[in-house]
């Protein structure tokens, strides 16, 4: 299979790879996919006081195009809030890496591990509030 | 006889995928020219020297493609390739039986071309038996008896597998189908010239031969049909009767002459060739499990071709690793290669989980392997296996003693 050369730049220099605190309450994780079908995805995000993503990390277990989708939307959240985060559509991921259609389900999984990982961090945050709320 | 070190252009990346083809031998070549130039006659035609002389360049390669199977060359027929020999082999006998025998014995880790030829048998209104195979990938002996009946009418069992490179139990399964009463067929493709094959001592009744798998060319086959007993086939090509009426045509010359001495030179060189790649193979295992833990070779290591390895690499999915192994073809049986996005048939069968079968790489060695190119295969492998699993959440995990079963995946 033929690639894009901006899907190749993200498979060969990954932008974002590692891991932040899981348990921290200002990190949300998203953790997609499944091993039996070829892809898994781990995306971070960590909101910073101001609401903007101030970091994004991610794992991908994937073919190349599964990497690259994942790599490149850490870069897009950054500095993004979580409302405009959620708004990244896998269009615009397989556009913009000019995906082939067999690896469009690529982009749909990293638009899932984004949404998946703001969910986990409303679930947290929402806690946090009623904890805070209790303790008033 | 010079010894040929390299066949691939420098620039090229290495090749490690004898199993899907081989380059031609730089003597058969030599040995095919005349064929494509001045002896171009038509092998049948009767009346003038260039039919002769192409006629005597068919023939002394039918007995060359005959003597690597211990078989007489009246019994060896031309064809384009294993995919025929299969289909004209199952097909045949199947057909020219009918009214007798109606039932099919294989296995299913078979090639596509003889599943797919069965399928197509039960079409027709043939019951098959698709056998399954132990976690080694051999068949297990007393299932194949048991399925075995008195309307059996052929059992059809790779000699060896395209995939994981195991080497069925020939002579045993041969005995079972001569008991019972049924044909052998075996698809030898990627067995012939690579593993001593003797259809007498086998009972064999019919045979699959490919020239692109032996260095020979593309485009050529043959059907080893046995005469006693006699097997029958019905023809599938029809016209002048070639090819004792089972495959009518001209014969394409070159390319049989290429067969020919394709087939002789591997039976020259066969035992040498065996333990050279044996130990390049063991070299290349002992390389990856000296840096990479967790890596599984998938098929039994013993009854296997010395030139086949077929290794799943945890936690590392198939195509993200040949994208990064650009200087290695390779191949791999993950889902993300092939048009059917689902992970090799042959590793499913052995039980092997469907998260291992997409990290899998087939690695194929041959004639023209070098130490230098295992080495430098064993390098990149063990760099990007290493990169690959420093992003793979799966791998994180693991290090964390996480079993990953454990987690609910949702099935996208």
């Amino acid at each position: 299979m033929t690639y894009s050369a901006k899907l190749i730049d993200h498979y060969e220099n990954p932008r974002n790879i590692g891991s932040l605190d899981k348990s921290a309450e200002d990190v949300g994780t998203g953790l997609v996919g499944a091993p039996a079908c070829g892809d898994v995805m781990k995306l971070q995000i960590k909101v910073g006081a101001d609401g903007l993503i101030e970091d994004a990390k991610f794992k991908t277990f994937g073919c190349g195009s599964a990497i690259a989708s994942s790599s490149l939307v850490t870069e897009w959240v950054k500095g993004k809030t979580i409302d405009e985060a959620e708004t990244i559509k896998n269009t615009d991921i397989a556009r913009h890496l000019a995906l082939p259609p067999v690896k469009i389900h690529c982009s749909v999984l990293a638009e899932d591990a984004i949404k998946a990982a703001i969910a986990d961090y409303r679930a947290k945050a929402s806690k946090k509030d009623e904890s805070r709320e209790a303790a008033e | 006889m010079t010894a040929i070190t390299q066949i691939r252009r420098n620039d090229q990346p290495i090749y490690l995928d004898y199993q899907a083809t081989t380059p031609l031998d730089p003597r058969v070549l030599e040995a095919m020219m005349p064929y494509f130039t001045y002896k171009f006659g038509n092998a049948h035609s009767r009346s003038h020297s260039y039919g002769w002389e192409a006629e005597e360049g068919v023939e002394k390669a039918r007995a060359q493609v005959a003597k690597l199977i211990g078989a007489d060359e009246k019994e060896v027929i031309y064809t384009s390739g294993a995919t025929e020999s299969n289909n004209l082999a199952i097909k045949g006998v199947a057909d020219f039986y009918k009214d007798r025998r109606n039932h099919v014995v294989t296995t299913v880790t078979e090639h596509k071309c003889v599943l797919d030829t069965c399928r197509h048998l039960e079409q027709e209104g043939f019951t098959v038996t698709y056998l399954p195979v132990q976690q080694n990938g051999l068949v297990d002996l007393d299932v194949l008896r048991a399925a075995v009946t008195d309307k059996t009418v052929v059992v059809s069992i790779m000699a060896v597998n395209n995939e994981i490179g195991v080497i069925q139990p020939l002579a045993e399964i041969g005995k079972i189908c001569r008991e019972k009463g049924a044909f052998f067929h075996t698809d030898a493709a990627q067995a012939a010239g690579k593993i001593p094959l003797d259809v007498e001592a086998m009972n064999i009744d019919l045979m699959s031969i490919s020239g692109h798998k032996i260095y020979g060319p593309k485009g050529i086959g043959a059907l080893y049909v046995r005469r006693k007993p006699r097997v029958r086939l019905a023809a599938m090509i029809h016209g002048g009767g070639q090819e004792r009426g089972f495959r009518s045509g001209t014969l394409p010359t070159p390319l049989c002459v290429g067969l020919g001495e394709a087939a002789e030179i591997c039976m020259k060189e066969m035992d040498a060739e065996a333990v050279r790649l044996t130990k390049l193979r063991d070299r290349m295992l002992k390389g990856l499990n000296a840096k990479l833990p967790e890596i599984y070779v998938n098929g039994d290591l013993e009854h296997r071709i010395p030139g086949n390895l077929n290794i799943s690499f945890a936690h590392v999915e198939g195509e993200s690793l040949m994208m990064g192994i650009k200087n290695l073809s390779v191949s791999s049986g993950s889902a993300c290669t092939s048009a059917s996005l689902e992970p090799s048939y042959v590793l499913r069968a052995l039980g092997v989980e469907e998260e291992m079968a997409h990290t899998s790489l087939r690695i194929g060695l041959g004639r023209f392997t070098t130490e230098h190119e295992v080495d430098t295969a064993v390098d990149e492998l063990v760099h990007h296996v290493t990169k690959l699993r420093e992003m793979s959440p799966l791998w994180e995990m693991s290090q964390e003693g996480i079993d990953i079963k454990s987690i609910e995946w949702a099935a996208h």
